[in-house]
């Protein structure tokens, strides 16, 4: 049995010249979990991010991702996790199967392979009318959904998602998360940071960063009954606000 | 009177329809929300009322000038903040501050009590240029080079997307403190949790207004009957409420779901079916209505 942890940080660390944007920061992921990231902006959120997905070396500290050493097997990492912002995920210029074919290639996956899972996702998502669809024809909720699939197209162990959700509207948002919870299902795990604070309570564990910090770390029952509070947008108000460092 | 005015706006870019025969007026002093989603047409909006674009068809007046033929009045009248960060990122915050008042005929020190709230706040930065501020500070700045002519009307589209819901708070008590200096805001946002710091709020969906109304107006017309549900096996419940022939929808907010119920269900049939299909700790409630349950089910009628 291998290590059960997709994600394990030690005393993770990174600075920029004498601010230390994150510090000291140590946490588990197990896996199959939806892991909340949460945090104020500013809170250092995106850079531990970057350091988890092999794009950043961390100044000190340790931290593996899939049982690759974010430091110096950072290009194993990358091969093994999925990644989607809100910003960018899918080439807009190209058909929907034009971008699984990309994606799948980066991936080094086979032609034939590329081919069934495309049909398979597409039969899944109902989305096979769409299929020679230039995607910046597509309705934002359907990117959303299709972008999301492509992130997890070559079966990583882990996927990020970067605010996945910023500005899709509600109905959308909540089928976003029915996939979600199928992903993990699967088996996969899911990092996620969000602004909406219902959506914190869907995640089976969360954190709360403050100023670098993990100031908070158990499920959404547990900080809830911790704070005394009735929602995760009491705690994450009461967390946030002990901020001495401003974003203002 | 109305600061402003819209009949029946329309807009396409090719084939798209980004605005459908928009109509609404925004009385002076008021705080009015434009809610909906990515896509819907807020900013198309917002750039047609604040001279920017020309809309198609239709008609658009800020305080009684026409959009059109009165472009360059209205454009002394309104302060505009887009949602992209349009500030020159290689002038410091002084600088793009002076800019704005100079680019209006104006000085810092004369409007100065206007921002001094919010300027304040970046003050100790001002040497500092714009494009190197973090997030919540460009937000500060764009909003004071918004105020720096003393507009009569504030247009911010979006001003608080991307931002974490204690920022998002800070934000709305300074929109608070304007309008309490007699400013008139327009504002757009995803967020469905603001709509309630609006005096009046229009739902937007596919470039049209689905209701406009007061906050209040908008959650006491909601005529399903709403109530949350939870057990102790959450994901389990959503299939079987999803299957029950007593339910109309279920979508899941926070730790519950909210249900909408066909009428003559009691909250007892319910119970007695969710027992049936084994759930325990069933815990069934009324609820006050949110402006998202209604912006729910009012997308969900539209497309039917």
């Amino acid at each position: 049995m291998k290590n059960e942890d997709v994600i394990v940080t030690e005393g993770l660390t990174k600075r920029f010249g004498d601010f230390t944007a994150v510090d000291q920061i140590s946490f588990r992921v197990h896996e199959g979990e939806i892991f909340g990231f949460l945090g104020a902006n500013g809170a250092g959120k995106t850079t531990a991010m970057r350091m988890l997905c092999g794009l950043s070396h961390p100044t000190s500290g340790k931290g593996t991702v899939a049982g690759f050493d974010i430091d110096r097997q950072s290009e194993m990492v990358k091969k093994n996790i999925g990644y989607m912002s809100q910003k960018f995920s899918l080439y807009e210029d190209l058909k929907v199967w034009e971008n699984f074919r990309l994606f799948g290639g980066i991936y080094g996956m086979k032609d034939k392979q590329i081919k069934q899972k495309t049909d398979r996702l597409l039969e899944e998502l109902g989305f096979q009318g769409e299929r020679g669809t230039l995607v910046k024809a597509l309705p934002l909720g359907w990117k959303q959904k299709l972008a999301f699939s492509l992130s997890i197209f070559h079966e990583p162990r882990i996927v990020f998602l970067d605010e996945p959700t910023g500005g899709v509207d509600p109905v959308t948002r909540r089928q976003f998360w029915e996939l979600i919870y199928e992903a993990a299902d699967r088996g996969i795990t899911v990092f996620v940071t969000t602004h909406y604070m219902d959506e914190a309570e869907y995640c089976d564990r969360l954190s709360i960063m403050v100023d670098g910090q993990i100031k908070a770390l158990d499920s959404p029952a547990r900080l809830k009954e911790q704070f005394h509070v009735k929602n995760m947008d009491e705690v994450f108000h009461l967390l946030a606000r002990s901020a001495t460092r401003t974003d203002s | 009177m109305a600061i402003v005015s819209v009949q029946n706006l329309n807009m396409h870019y090719g084939q798209v329809r980004a605005l459908h025969n928009l109509s609404f007026e925004a009385g002076q002093g008021e705080i009015f929300g434009i809610i909906g989603p990515d896509g819907a047409g807020k900013t198309t909006l917002f750039r047609i009322l604040t001279t920017l674009l020309l809309a198609e068809s239709g008609e658009a007046r800020i305080a009684g000038f026409d959009v059109v033929k009165d472009y360059k009045t209205i454009r002394t009248l309104i302060g505009y903040m887009p949602g992209r960060f349009s500030l020159y990122q290689d002038l410091t915050v002084e600088e793009n501050l002076k800019f704005f008042a100079t680019v209006f005929n104006t000085t810092v020190e004369e409007n100065y009590s206007l921002i001094e709230d919010i300027y304040r706040q970046i003050e100790p930065f001002k040497t500092r240029k714009a494009g190197k501020l973090s997030g919540g500070m460009k937000q500060k700045l764009a909003l004071s080079c918004a105020l720096i002519h003393k507009p009569e009307v504030l247009f911010l589209d979006e001003p608080t997307t991307g931002v974490d819901p204690v920022s998002r708070k800070e934000f709305w008590e300074m929109l608070r403190k304007l309008k309490e200096q007699g400013l008139s805001i327009l504002v757009s946002t995803p967020y469905m949790d603001e709509a309630s710091l609006c005096d009046r709020i229009a739902l937007i969906k596919d470039g049209e207004f689905m209701q406009i109304d007061t906050p209040r107006g908008i959650t006491e017309s909601y005529t399903e009957i709403l109530r949350s549900v939870k057990s102790k096996k959450m994901h389990a419940l959503l299939k079987d409420l999803r299957n029950c022939p007593l339910i109309k929808t279920s979508f899941s907010f926070g730790d519950s779901y909210h249900v909408t119920v066909k009428a003559d269900t009691t909250t007892e049939a319910l119970k007695e079916y969710l027992v049936k299909e084994g759930h325990e700790d069933i815990c069934i409630e009324s609820i006050p209505t949110t402006i998202e349950d209604c912006f729910m089910s009012l997308a969900k009628k539209e497309t039917i």
